[in-house]
């Protein structure tokens, strides 16, 4: 099972998630920005980083690269994409989800190891785990505070559609603790926090990320 | 040569971290005036001659597309000389 992971410029977790999805037993495909080929990957992951240095706005520019043309027309129709930190901002800038990422409530950039649940196990890159499940993975973000109107918040909630929620205190002011939503389908999701950071103990503070990719790949082989 | 002046602002009910913190840093200053403030950004964009409607109208759409995000921000479109 073929997954891609975009690199642009300013990318910085596409080889920790390369190696999520190769660890999961998928074969990793690196994707370029500039090219708009997906190379028959199944789904794709759009990692975190400061693509095009943040500039404008996090994911703005990247938003209108030629893979990006790629996957939002792809993903319109079913193909499973997860953004992390800046590919959740992208996903965003795309229009691909709703809502928007901004600047950390006390404005600090935030790195720690977090406990969130898994609210929405309904999606192709969370199935595998249990409804309600608290997991603890990294967040590493200067702009994570999801934010966005009352009536796209209460549409997010009634259809349940949050993929992840902060558990305890709000690390950054995003409404309603979310920390990763999907879209209506369920196919595009977006998560502040890295699971391709938390998939073994030696290099992470748990495995409980590795779930995301062993998911998705369990949901490709059908 | 005239300017056209993209003027983006975050949205009223959206929190801004940064305005506050210039807001807090200003009476620590002995800057005593401000009850608040809002941070936002200016795109100066060049133009040879006079404007067009028609530039304006394109300016209007790249400012909706790309110099702000529609979610969280407000813009406005002005000319200057």
């Amino acid at each position: 099972m073929r997954i891609g992971v975009v690199t642009f410029p300013g990318s910085l977790d596409d080889r920790s998630a390369l190696r999520a999805i190769e660890l999961a037993g998928g074969v990793a495909v690196p994707l370029f920005h500039g090219e708009n080929d997906l190379k028959e990957v199944q789904a794709v992951v759009l990692p975190g980083g400061f693509s095009y240095g943040d500039y404008l706005r996090c994911g703005a520019i990247s938003r209108f690269s030629p893979i990006m043309e790629s996957i939002i027309l792809a993903a319109e129709h079913g193909f499973p994409v997860l953004g992390i930190c800046n590919g959740f901002q992208i996903l965003c800038e795309s229009h691909l989800l709703p809502g928007a990422l901004t600047r950390n409530a006390d404005l600090h950039f935030i790195c720690a190891d977090q406990k969130v649940s898994v609210e929405n196990t309904n999606t192709p890159w969370t199935r595998g785990y249990a409804q309600g499940q608290e997991i603890v993975i990294p967040i590493k973000n200067g702009e994570g505070s999801f934010q966005c109107s009352d009536e796209t918040l209460k549409e997010l909630e009634d259809e349940g559609r949050v993929v992840l929620r902060y558990v305890g205190k709000n690390p950054n002011g995003s409404r309603n603790l979310i920390a990763g939503i999907s879209n209506k389908r369920g196919n595009v999701v977006g998560v502040m926090p890295h699971p391709e950071q938390a998939i073994e103990n030696l290099t992470g503070p748990s495995e409980d990320g590795l779930m995301f990719f062993s998911s998705i790949l369990k949901e490709l082989v059908g | 040569m005239a300017m056209i002046v993209v003027e983006v602002m975050l949205k009223p009910e959206i929190l801004d971290p940064q305005g506050q913190a210039v807001a807090s840093a200003l009476p620590r200053l002995g800057f005593t005036f401000a009850q608040s403030v809002r941070q936002g950004k200016r795109f100066e964009i060049e133009v040879v001659g006079e404007p067009t409607a028609e530039q304006l109208a394109e300016v209007e759409k790249a400012a909706h597309t790309l110099l702000s995000n529609p979610v969280i921000e407000n813009f406005v479109v002005k000319v200057e000389k």
